[in-house]
């Protein structure tokens, strides 16, 4: 199990762009009303692309 | 330490001037007539444990001095003319950020490459409105060696006591004229330094103004304030929003503060004006030709006395206003087609005849031709 | 691994920023937060300066002593702050235009000097923030808005200008890259001379939609297929390496760093003046 996960740290930067579904190697995140949003947090490996890839510093993985 | 006699010639005293001021950083590119500038630094600076830098064009040179002055060092460029147009843009970003500095232009006689070894005064106008949009402007003009090294310590005081840059504008006559010249020592000269915050870093707005003479206090950079400087218009934080509101609040402090420094920062002279009805009025080098006019003149019984404006701007309007009530006629003698000269004339406000007299083709203007004319005017 | 507190380097009252939904400059200023980071700069003593152009607005983000200066000259601002105080460590954010273009001159002195800047080009091949005019970086041939038949330009290869012009560490990867970007940012900072790191990154809004690019993300995948690491784009066929290009470490040499020069400088200096004096 990965002892690290995806959290929304600022939700009301999110201009609902997609590229981090677009670099998720998983299945985790999901646009919802233009927003993003973890549905499916199980899936999460952890591996910060989705971080390092958000244009509008949205996304933050931490320590479980 | 001890004053000290020294033959110097304008552009050395500017040197010399600086290192009295304090300055420690000197960002420049070559230009005649201007050059001897830059190479005194480039020998000076290093031995005080200053910085010397050659751009690689006007434009940086004006905008490595910002930086300069941003990390906290009294810093200073030179040029002349077309160098003085390059730096134009940067400039106005200093005024706007309100980085001290100081700026000196040897101005030789344009427009363009024009007679790069003759001198003028044709930039006389580009000191005040050289670069776009409103701003105020503090320029001084030195009319011999020595007043050149009183001159330059006064524009790094005036630029760190206002926060903004001061324009030294010399011409190619005082800029490389020899002359001795008595040096002050250095424990005998009033020295100026920015104000710097308090070192309460929480919340700290870089542009909020707690005295009365409307110039925020200045960091260093690398002293953890973190603050953010833009050349858009800004409020108190630094940071833009795009209002009038705040352009306007800006631009009021802006010209409020030179105008709060007035009194202190207008350096006129005035000489044999009691019983005038005639007056010259002059800045820079002429003002050397016509001071001796005026003596000659005067051993000819000639009631004339002379004013030497040596802060070109702001516009002494108090001083010209009461010359102008005082004497009937007043005359301009410029090294340019007639610039000043219309300031002069709106200053004295019908008050007093204003007659320019004008060199622009790279020629001085003798004690001679300003005599004959107040002759000719008497 | 992330450092959980990242946010401590951004000034999250001024955010969200003002680039377009999807904009690679994101990901790029979000990979220079990581850089100085992962280099372990003292905050108090890191300065951020940037020029005009989208990329212009980033320091304005950033909680560090941030300067936002005029056009194309952030590089000879930068210049002036370091020699003043070489202890400092300064970051220059450019874009193609306002660096390669307005800058450009700035941009080879510095690498000629060396001195130690770490320059960040946001390389995204238009004129941005003014609504889509071609830069030094817009491919021949693309529509731009001062390009309507086409732009007839060549194109400047930045990363080659820098080498050429004398940086001591150059490297280029892009907005999809970003792993990579962050190391050579990070190894750019560590550097003991200029270092330019090349970021190449999609304007969607007005590159991509004049020129039927489509998207973020089918620009991105363009990048994916189209910067090839520097080893294996070296095995290519010539006609390949007419269209792809390197990605990665481009160079990294030691020399002389420029302040330091110039502190050996006065300390030479004011030996002999005691010597003669």
């Amino acid at each position: 199990m990965p002892n690290k996960k995806v959290e929304i740290d600022a939700p009301d930067w999110c201009k609902g762009c997609g590229i981090c579904i677009y670099r998720c190697p998983v299945d985790v995140l999901e646009l919802k009303e233009g927003k993003i949003a973890i549905t499916k947090p199980d899936n999460c490996i952890g591996c910060e692309m989705c971080e390092l890839i958000c244009p509008d510093f949205v996304l933050k993985v931490v320590e479980k | 330490m001890k004053t000290e006699k020294v033959l110097l010639q304008g552009n050395e005293a500017v040197v010399e001037g600086a290192l009295l001021a304090g300055v420690r950083f000197f960002a420049g590119y070559p230009i005649t007539p201007s050059s001897e500038i830059a190479e005194g630094f480039s020998r000076r600076l290093p031995l005080v444990g200053g910085k010397f830098i050659q751009m690689e064009d006007e434009l940086g040179a004006m905008a490595a001095t910002i930086g300069g002055s941003l990390a906290g060092l009294k810093s200073i460029t030179a040029t002349s003319g077309p160098g003085f147009s390059l730096k134009q843009e940067n400039l106005g970003f200093g005024i706007m950020i309100e980085a001290p500095c100081v700026v000196v232009n040897v101005s030789r006689t344009g427009p363009s490459t024009g007679l790069p070894t003759s001198p003028s005064q044709g930039d006389i106008m580009q000191t005040r409105w050289g670069t776009h949009g409103d701003h105020p402007a503090v320029v001084l003009a030195p009319s011999t060696v020595s007043n050149t090294v009183d001159l330059t310590i006064k524009a790094f005081n005036f630029s760190e006591m206002l926060r903004t840059p001061v324009i030294l504008m010399l011409d190619e006559v005082v800029g490389h004229m020899r002359e001795n010249v008595l040096l002050p020592a250095a424990d005998a000269i009033e020295i100026i330094d920015r104000k710097r915050p308090d070192g309460n870093k929480a919340n700290f707005k870089p542009y909020e103004v707690k005295g009365h003479d409307h110039v925020p206090p200045m960091p260093d950079y690398g002293q953890g304030y973190h603050y953010h400087t833009t050349g858009l218009y800004h409020d108190e934080t630094g940071f833009p929003r795009g209002k009038s509101e705040d352009a306007e609040k800006l631009m009021l402090r802006l010209m409020h503060k030179v105008d709060y420094y007035r009194d202190e920062i207008t350096l006129v002279e005035k000489k044999y004006l009691s019983d005038a009805k005639i007056a010259v009025l002059a800045y820079g080098s002429v003002a050397r030709s016509a001071e001796s006019a005026v003596e000659m003149a005067r051993n000819n019984g000639i009631k004339v006395g002379f004013m030497q404006i040596k802060t070109v701007w702001p516009f002494p309007e108090k001083e010209v206003a009461e010359l102008a009530q005082k004497v009937d006629k007043i005359i301009v003698p410029e090294l340019n087609y007639g610039q000043y000269v219309r300031e002069v004339t709106r200053a004295a406000g019908g008050m007093a005849e204003v007659i320019p007299l004008n060199r622009f083709a790279g020629q001085l203007i003798s004690p001679a031709t300003i005599k004959e004319m107040i002759e000719e005017e008497d | 691994m992330a450092n959980p507190d990242i946010n401590k380097y951004y000034r999250r009252n001024k955010l969200p920023h003002i680039w377009c939904p999807g904009c690679g400059h994101g990901i790029i200023t979000g990979a220079i937060v990581r850089a100085i980071d992962q280099a372990g700069l003292d905050q108090d003593k890191t300065v951020v300066i940037s020029g005009i152009g989208c990329s212009g607005r980033a320091p304005g983000y950033l909680k560090f002593d941030t300067l936002h200066t005029t056009h194309g000259r952030a590089l000879a601002f930068a210049t002036g702050v370091k020699m003043a105080n070489p202890e400092l460590n300064l970051i220059v954010i450019t874009g193609d235009g306002d660096g390669a273009a307005i800058g450009g001159n700035h941009l080879i002195h510095a690498c000629r000097r060396n001195i130690n800047i770490t320059t960040v080009m946001y390389n995204n091949s238009i004129y941005g923030m003014t609504s889509g005019q071609f830069s030094p970086t817009t491919p021949t041939g693309s529509l731009a808005t001062t390009a309507p038949y086409g732009n007839i330009d060549t194109q400047f290869d930045v990363s080659n200008l820098a080498m050429a012009a004398g940086a001591t560490y150059v490297g280029r990867s892009t907005s999809y890259h970003v792993r990579e970007l962050i190391d050579l940012i990070t190894n750019g900072i560590k550097h003991q001379g200029f270092s330019f790191i090349e970021a190449v990154t999609h304007c969607h809004t007005q590159f991509g939609r004049k020129n039927d690019l489509g998207g973020p993300m089918e620009m991105m995948e363009w990048q994916k297929e189209n910067y090839i690491p520097v080893k294996a784009w070296a095995k290519l066929s010539a006609a390949e390496k007419e269209v792809k290009k390197t990605r990665g470490l481009l160079k990294e040499e030691e020399r002389e760093e420029y302040t330091d020069k110039y502190l050996a400088l006065i300390k030479q200096v004011q030996a002999g003046e005691e010597k003669n004096g």
